[in-house]
C-alpha cells in the first residue's frame, strides 16, 4: 500500500486534462487480425476471410487495442506505482481492415483523487481516438485507470 | 457464429443463451502477443503472487474482448456493433469458467436505424459479476 501523501489540486487538474499523448501509427495486417481473432477465442470468419455484410476481412471489435497507444503523461509527478483498470468504454463508427493504417492519440478526460479500501487512488479518464489514413475516426475508448 | 437477430424478434427483457468461456494461462500467452500487453501478471505466476495478488490473472481487456465476442455473436453477421461498455469489478482466472450472460434493455429506432441496447456480463463460478458492461447493436429488418 502506499503510504505517500499527495493532493490533487484544481491547478493541477487544469493543468491535466486535455493533455494529449503523442500519436502512435501502426499498419493494420491481415495475420495480426487473425492472431488477435484466435487469442479471443472468436472463430467469426468476418475476422479470417471476410462475409458477404462486412465485404472483406475487418477487425473484432476491441483489435485497435494492439494498436498501442500511449498514455498521455501528467504534467506533474506522482507517487503511486500500482496500476488498475476500471473499465471501457468504445464507441465504432467504421470497420478496421487489413492495410488500413491506424493513428491513436489519447487525451486526459478527467482526473480524480479518492480515498479508499486500498488507501489514496488516483482515477484517470483517458480518451483515445483512433483514425484512419483518410483521417476518418474508426472508434474511440475512453478508459479510466486507477493509480494507487 | 449464431444465425441473424432481427429488429422484429427481439424485445425489452429478452434473455441472450448464456456461454460459458474457460480462458487457460496459454491463451492469456496468446492475447499478450497479439495485443502487446506483457504485464507479468497475466503469465507470471510467482510475479503476480510477490504484488500480492492471488495468481495469474486474466487481462481486463481480454474480457472486453469476450464481451464484445459475446454480442457480436449473439446479434449475428449483417448487425453492427456500436458501443462497448465494461467495467472491472473482480478479477478472474485462467482454468475457471467465465459465464457470459445478458440481456435486451431497449428496443428503439434512431434515424433509420433499429437499435438495442444490452445489459451484459461476465460470471465468476461464485455467481459474481466481475465485468459487467453494456453494447448498442444496430440490427437489421426483415424488412
Amino acid at each position: 500500500m502506499s503510504t505517500a501523501s499527495f493532493t490533487l489540486t484544481d491547478e493541477m487538474r487544469e493543468q491535466a486534462i486535455g493533455v494529449e499523448s503523442a500519436p502512435t501509427t501502426t499498419d493494420v495486417e491481415k495475420g495480426h487480425i487473425a492472431r488477435f481473432a484466435e487469442a479471443i477465442g472468436d472463430d467469426n470468419p468476418a475476422y479470417t476471410e471476410g462475409t458477404p455484410e462486412t465485404g472483406g476481412i475487418v477487425a473484432p471489435p476491441t483489435f485497435l487495442r494492439a494498436m498501442r497507444a500511449v498514455r498521455p503523461e501528467l504534467p506533474f509527478e506522482i507517487p503511486f506505482t500500482r496500476l488498475l483498470d476500471g473499465g471501457s468504454d468504445w464507441e465504432y463508427f467504421e470497420h478496421v481492415r487489413p492495410g488500413d493504417v491506424i493513428t491513436a492519440v489519447g487525451r486526459v478526460e478527467d482526473i480524480r483523487e479518492r480515498t479508499g479500501s486500498i488507501g489514496q487512488m488516483l482515477i484517470t479518464t483517458i480518451k483515445v481516438t483512433y483514425r484512419n489514413q483518410t483521417g476518418a475516426i474508426v472508434a474511440t475508448q475512453t478508459s479510466t485507470s486507477i493509480r494507487h | 457464429m449464431g444465425q441473424q437477430i432481427y429488429f422484429e424478434d427481439v424485445s425489452e427483457g429478452m434473455e441472450l443463451p448464456m456461454e460459458v468461456r474457460e480462458p487457460t494461462t496459454r491463451q492469456l500467452v496468446q492475447y499478450a502477443g497479439a495485443s502487446g500487453d506483457f504485464y507479468e501478471i497475466h503469465y507470471d505466476k510467482p510475479y503476480a503472487e510477490s504484488i500480492g495478488l492471488p495468481g495469474i490473472i486474466i487481462h481486463g481487456a481480454l474480457k472486453n474482448a469476450m464481451l464484445g465476442s459475446y454480442v457480436t455473436g449473439w446479434a449475428g453477421p449483417a448487425s453492427t456493433l456500436r458501443r462497448l461498455t465494461c467495467q472491472y469489478r473482480g478479477m478472474d482466472f485462467p482454468g475457471e469458467p467465465i459465464t457470459a450472460k445478458g440481456h435486451v434493455a431497449r428496443v428503439y429506432q434512431e434515424g433509420e436505424q433499429n437499435l438495442v441496447d444490452c445489459t451484459i456480463w461476465l460470471e465468476n463460478p461464485q455467481g459474481q459479476q466481475t465485468t459487467p458492461g453494456t453494447a448498442t447493436v444496430v440490427l437489421p429488418s426483415r424488412g
